[in-house]
């Protein structure tokens, strides 16, 4: 690690508690990425793996807040230190929340892939959890290098998640209104899109948190921006349209 | 003794330390042995030392050089000074990602297309943090703590672009404390398999409509249309356009899937972003005004250098402006436009399409660079669109390390600007 403590041991701690975090947020990634291939590929199987695989996550919380406690109590950290350490609880609280969500999509393939869905939705499915997977891998990066540089833009970049949901969200109302029989799978599906938009939030938490471990500043603020999920109405049946 | 051969060059010196070397045991035996007896003796050491300087000049002058330090440099040029090449050069030398990693861990070096294939690596990274699949957390802790001669893992990273990596991890040389981690980019097999499952997924659900007009046209005209010579003529036509239609879809899931296939852009081929912006203008000048469209530039006259793929560039340009023709409506006119933005970091070099045309609903911006995404299925098709343009464009600039920005506003136009790192 960067800093040098007399105690070596110390040092071991801190770099064990930074290593679990990293084993977590790789975890995460993983399970994010399998639940929406399980999705788009109707896969059961796969689907059943990213449930089972969330036991480790919730294990690893549990790890990282006792090693946390136990340091705290015994080596009374100061400044960075206290910094790492209380980001480390904050950053793997957030990666289990993460976990929890993806496996949520994942208990839901069952239910979706009964009926079949229209290629166009899977695939904006897909499209706004690639943009939540970046977000995720941008700040775990940042958290590898220490490097606050990037963490405003994946932060903005948020809004592109909005957006991208937003969108979604009005196309599924648009299939269940022309069809009721619809209803089903598409409220499904847009619970999975609600919570890859959640991760795409947890990611940005962490965006804060990784910036406070580095700079010890609270990152500056967001520029105000718009949820227009709230407003989105349906007005016209989509036949009149055509 | 010794003082005068230095001052008077290296070379003399050679043979005087070489002796003194290969004597050194014997030397140091007297050197005792003389101050043990001048102690004995009741002497103060300085007669021990001073009899010890008069052995050391007998021993660097007389004594027999040993054969060894002679035969060395014979034998270095038969290796071509590979004993003396720095570890850091050879590893900069390899093709493929190379990291070397100690005990902990923690990185000390990259070489450069480890850089280029994972961002920057600064000396001091912990690589469990940066390599944090299970996969590559077993791999570390396989030679790390396990003590394993070697051990091999598989590495993906899905986004930005997908890679896949054959990873191996083993210790340098013998206690040296020091690990090498080689990654041997698999992603090309994995794009070509890919390719091919997206290809039929695609192909066959775009493909489907126009064959199944085709086939009932077909029929018609085999059956209650034989004779009918007007309707065989206007059958035959719709018929043309279906193939057209077929065909171009092939052409651009050919062109997007080759583009997933091939590996990184050259990172040393620049590219004038200006120069490719007036070409692409003029080209495609005829085109746009078929729709009665002008196409306006304001191109600066110095170049816009980026790094990347000029072919790959011009598509980019190309399927933009197709684009604007085809959407701009009645606008009259599309304005391309180029600029250098030194107030992002680091400084982009952006290029921006503009229409005047209807504009986007705002709920499909977003969605835009979807494959096979249309605002308006009906109108795309009318445009001979095939719902992969953006896809292409987008496709492109993610691996040029860039991005593409739509605004638009309802019925005032929209604007597609792409941004790429200056060079």
């Amino acid at each position: 690690m960067r800093s040098q403590h007399i105690m070596r041991s110390y040092d071991e701690e801190l770099k064990f508690l930074a290593n679990r975090i990293a084993a977590m947020g790789g975890h995460a990634e993983r399970m994010l990425e399998q639940a929406v291939q399980a999705l788009v590929s109707e896969d059961a199987d796969l689907a059943r793996k990213v449930v089972a695989d969330d036991a480790v996550l919730d294990a690893a919380q549990r790890e990282i807040d006792d090693k946390t406690i136990i340091v705290i109590a015994k080596r009374q950290p100061m400044a960075g230190d206290l910094r790492e350490i209380v980001g480390a609880i904050r950053i793997s609280a957030d990666l289990e929340r993460v976990g929890d969500l993806a496996k949520n999509i994942a208990k839901r393939v069952a239910a979706v892939s009964q009926t079949r869905q229209p290629v166009r939705l899977l695939r904006g499915l897909q499209a706004l959890a690639d943009l939540a997977a970046t977000q995720l891998k941008e700040v775990l990066d940042a958290y590898a290098g220490r490097s606050p540089d990037k963490l405003a833009a994946v932060r903005d970049r948020d809004e592109q998640i909005d957006a991208m949901y937003t969108s979604l969200f009005r196309e599924l109302l648009t299939y269940m209104m022309e069809d009721p029989r619809n209803i089903t799978a598409c409220t499904h599906l847009l619970f999975c899109a609600k919570n890859i938009e959640r991760i795409g939030d947890h990611a940005t938490n962490i965006a804060e948190t990784v910036y406070h471990i580095a700079t010890g500043a609270e990152m500056p603020p967001e520029r105000p921006k718009e949820d227009d999920t709230h407003t989105v109405v349906v007005e016209r049946l989509p036949a009149e349209r055509e | 003794m010794a003082m005068n051969g230095e001052a008077g060059g290296a070379k003399p010196l050679a043979p005087v330390r070489a002796r003194l070397a290969a004597a050194r045991r014997t030397l140091a035996a007297a050197g005792l042995a003389i101050l043990a007896l001048d102690l004995w003796a009741g002497g103060s050491g300085l007669r021990a030392a001073l009899a010890f300087a008069a052995v050391l000049a007998v021993a660097a002058l007389v004594a027999p050089a040993p054969d060894v330090p002679r035969r060395r440099p014979r034998e270095e040029r038969r290796e071509g000074g590979f004993e003396r090449l720095p570890a850091r050069h050879l590893a900069a030398a390899v093709p493929d990602p190379l990291i070397v990693f100690d005990r902990d861990g923690t990185l000390l070096f990259a070489n450069a297309p480890a850089v280029a294939a994972f961002g920057a690596l600064p000396v001091g990274t912990a690589l469990p943090l940066r390599f944090r699949t299970p996969e590559m957390h077993a791999l570390l802790d396989g030679v790390l703590q396990a003590g394993r001669a070697q051990a091999l893992a598989d590495y993906m990273e899905r986004v930005p672009i997908e890679r896949l990596y054959r990873v191996s991890a083993r210790p340098i040389g013998e206690a040296s404390g020091l690990f090498v981690l080689m990654f041997e980019d698999q992603s090309e097999a994995r794009r070509i398999d890919r390719m091919r499952a997206d290809f039929i997924a695609n192909a066959s659900h775009e493909l489907r409509t126009p064959l199944a007009s085709i086939a009932g046209f077909i029929e018609t005209l085999r059956g209650p249309a034989r004779d009918d010579a007007a309707a065989r003529d206007s059958f035959l036509q719709i018929m043309q356009a279906q193939t057209a239609r077929m065909a171009r879809l092939i052409d651009d899931l050919l062109s997007l899937s080759r583009l997933e296939v091939k590996p990184y852009i050259d990172p040393d081929s620049r590219v004038d972003l200006a120069r490719l912006a007036r070409q692409v203008s003029e080209s495609l000048a005829r085109l746009a005004a078929d729709s009665g469209l002008v196409i306006e530039t304001r191109l600066p006259d110095a170049p816009l250098m980026v790094a990347g793929h000029a072919d790959e560039l011009t598509q980019v340009l190309e399927n933009l402006v197709e684009n604007a023709c085809k959407y701009a409506g009645d606008g009259g006119r599309i304005v391309v436009s180029a600029t250098r933005d030194a107030a992002t970091e680091p400084p982009e070099v952006t290029v921006t399409v503009t229409d005047f045309g209807p504009g986007i609903p705002k709920e499909h911006i977003p969605r835009l660079t979807e494959r096979f995404y249309r605002v308006d299925v009906e109108a795309s098709r009318a445009q001979k669109g095939t719902g992969l343009g953006l896809a292409i464009v987008k496709h492109i600039l993610t691996r040029h390390g860039g991005r593409l920005s739509i605004r638009s506003e309802l019925g005032a136009g929209a604007a597609f600007t792409i941004h790429l790192p200056a060079a």
